[in-house]
């Protein structure tokens, strides 16, 4: 995990910052995924914490909302592919709540780059690996959130 | 808790003759026996409220004063509710957040300092606003309940405030609108949370200050109420004026040409328009000034009038649903067409009851007092 970047590494000149990223990942698919991704070894960026839902069709406005104002600089939604739900169409209802809240971050003049919708099944390890090392670099030029009070940095 | 003694004196709950009265009224207790206003007090008085502060119905209660109308001693019910909140929001304790908690994080969200929002989407180009001047509309939360609800309950509530600033336009109003206005935080002051309201507060008040308004106008009730009262209880706030669109339609209403408009309607008192601010004619008599229009009083009207269900996105269950219900039901026997609200979480929670099952829908249109009387106005 993210060892490495510890406070008594900062100094004043050349900070590069480090993005905080929670991750909702499905119970079937992209959680297998992840794990698929850990045990195949896959090199990828560690600054993003999974949180198991039992399927991304339940990840509503509020909780997306939620880890926006603790201090999450993006927030990853990610469920199985169309057609592959455990609960048929439980990731339908995963777009559905994901436009409310892309409109949402936008009305709170949030960046819409902050939150991204995937689909990753069970089998597509590097493919999590992928998304995450695409996602970390995109908030990564984003800079960090005005919700977040301690932006971590590091050289 | 320390305080008690005092807080009960200021709540005037020593006073309590336990007559009962307020858990008779009470719209919560009609449906759910186990609620009690008169035990809840009791539990204050004689035990320090140990119960009741890890008891989830604390977050039950809808603040809508109807026992404080009914009660002969004038106990502060709402208020009592609020400060025991208060100590238990203290210790970690909350009520179940409806919708996920997304309303109610915004609300906290918008305390953030560094928060630039972009609220102003909705102003096209047949609505004038300005940027500063004498009149402020302030919008509240109609913005975030246009992303979250329009799609679910089939309306727009940003028409709302579109009707508003028409409304106002056609009195020859230019009003300023804020593009980084915050959450008035009505709610969480009534659920006990009133450091994160005093920051709201003051942020909104250094923004009002920077536009140099002196008059504020609000679509809903719940902002009326925060602006008018509680910001100059809590933050001293002073040097403004604030209406309620009804208040303002009431004023005017020889300026303004109505064309016949022929329907049946009944109106909701909002708690916070009618019991908290004791504004009753305004909406009727405007309402009243449309040739055609008939309006058909429910059985509970004015100060006895019944809340919508739920307040303060906490708490929405089986009781907020039956109390809706039995809402609209006394509309339609009253040979109503439409319900006409003035505040747009009543329309919301009366809209989210009629969703259900379609065998046990009232069939009734609602609608906001603002849309009405725009779509009235002639040319």
């Amino acid at each position: 995990m993210a060892t490495k970047t510890s406070d008594k590494k900062k100094k004043s000149n050349k900070k590069i910052f480090v993005p905080n990223i929670v991750a909702f990942a499905c119970n079937w698919c992209s959680y297998a995924g992840a794990d698929n991704a850990g045990t195949s070894r896959i090199q990828y960026s560690p600054n993003f914490r999974v949180i198991r839902t039992m399927c991304s069709g339940r990840v509503t406005p509020g909780f997306v909302l939620k880890a926006l104002k603790m201090g999450a600089d993006g927030v990853l939604v990610s469920g199985c592919h169309f057609g592959d739900c455990h609960y048929i169409f439980g990731n339908y209802k995963a777009v559905e709540q994901f436009d409310k809240t892309k409109a949402m971050i936008k009305t709170l003049g949030l960046e819409e780059g902050r939150i991204r919708l995937e689909w990753v099944s069970a089998a597509e390890g590097p493919r999590w690996g992928q998304v995450i090392d695409e996602f970390v670099e995109q908030i990564t030029k984003l800079g960090p959130s005005p919700l977040n009070n301690k932006p971590k940095y590091e050289n | 808790m320390e305080t008690t003694v005092e807080k009960l004196k200021q709540n005037r709950a020593f006073l309590c003759l336990e007559c009962g009265k307020c858990t008779a009224v009470c719209p919560i207790s009609i449906y759910n026996k186990n609620y009690s206003p008169r035990r809840m007090l009791a539990d204050g008085v004689f035990y320090d409220a140990k119960d009741l502060i890890s008891d989830k119905l604390l977050w039950s209660c809808l603040t809508c004063q109807l026992c404080s109308q009914r009660c002969p001693v004038d106990v502060k019910f709402s208020e009592y509710i609020r400060d025991i909140r208060e100590e238990a929001s203290k210790q970690g304790k909350t009520g179940t957040p409806s919708h996920s908690g997304a309303l109610l994080y915004l609300m906290e969200m918008a305390a953030s300092p560094k928060l630039k929002q972009n609220r102003n989407d909705w102003i096209n180009d047949k609505l004038k606003v300005k940027k500063k001047g004498d009149v402020l509309y302030f919008v509240g939360c109609l913005p975030y309940y246009q992303d979250f609800f329009a799609k679910d309950f089939d309306f727009s509530p940003i028409s709302i405030a579109q009707d508003t600033v028409k409304i106002l336009n056609h009195l020859g109003i230019e009003p300023v609108v804020m593009n980084n206005e915050r959450c008035c935080g009505h709610d969480l002051y009534w659920l006990g949370q009133l450091e994160k309201f005093d920051e709201l507060g003051k942020l909104n008040l250094e923004m009002i200050k920077e536009t140099g308004a002196k008059t504020i106008i609000t679509s809903c009730p719940e902002c009326a109420l925060v602006l008018k009262q509680l910001y100059k209880e809590r933050l001293g706030a002073d040097g403004f004026q604030v209406k309620h669109i009804t208040e303002v339609v009431f004023e005017n209403i020889d300026k303004l040409k109505f064309k016949n408009l022929d329907t049946k309607v009944s109106f909701q008192d909002p708690c916070r328009l009618g019991r908290f601010m004791g504004i009753y004619d305004q909406p009727r008599d405007s309402l009243k000034a449309i040739p055609g229009l008939e309006i058909n009083e429910m059985q509970h009207n004015r100060r006895g009038a019944i809340c919508c269900g739920t307040t303060n996105w906490t708490n929405c269950d089986a009781v907020s649903k039956q109390i809706q219900k039995s809402r609209l039901n006394e509309a339609k026997n009253a040979g109503a067409e439409t319900v006409v609200t003035a505040c747009p979480k009543c329309q919301i929670h009366f809209r989210c009851s009629e969703c259900g099952d379609e065998s046990q829908r009232i069939n009734i249109n609602i609608t906001d007092f603002v849309n009405i009387i725009a779509s009235a106005i002639d040319g």
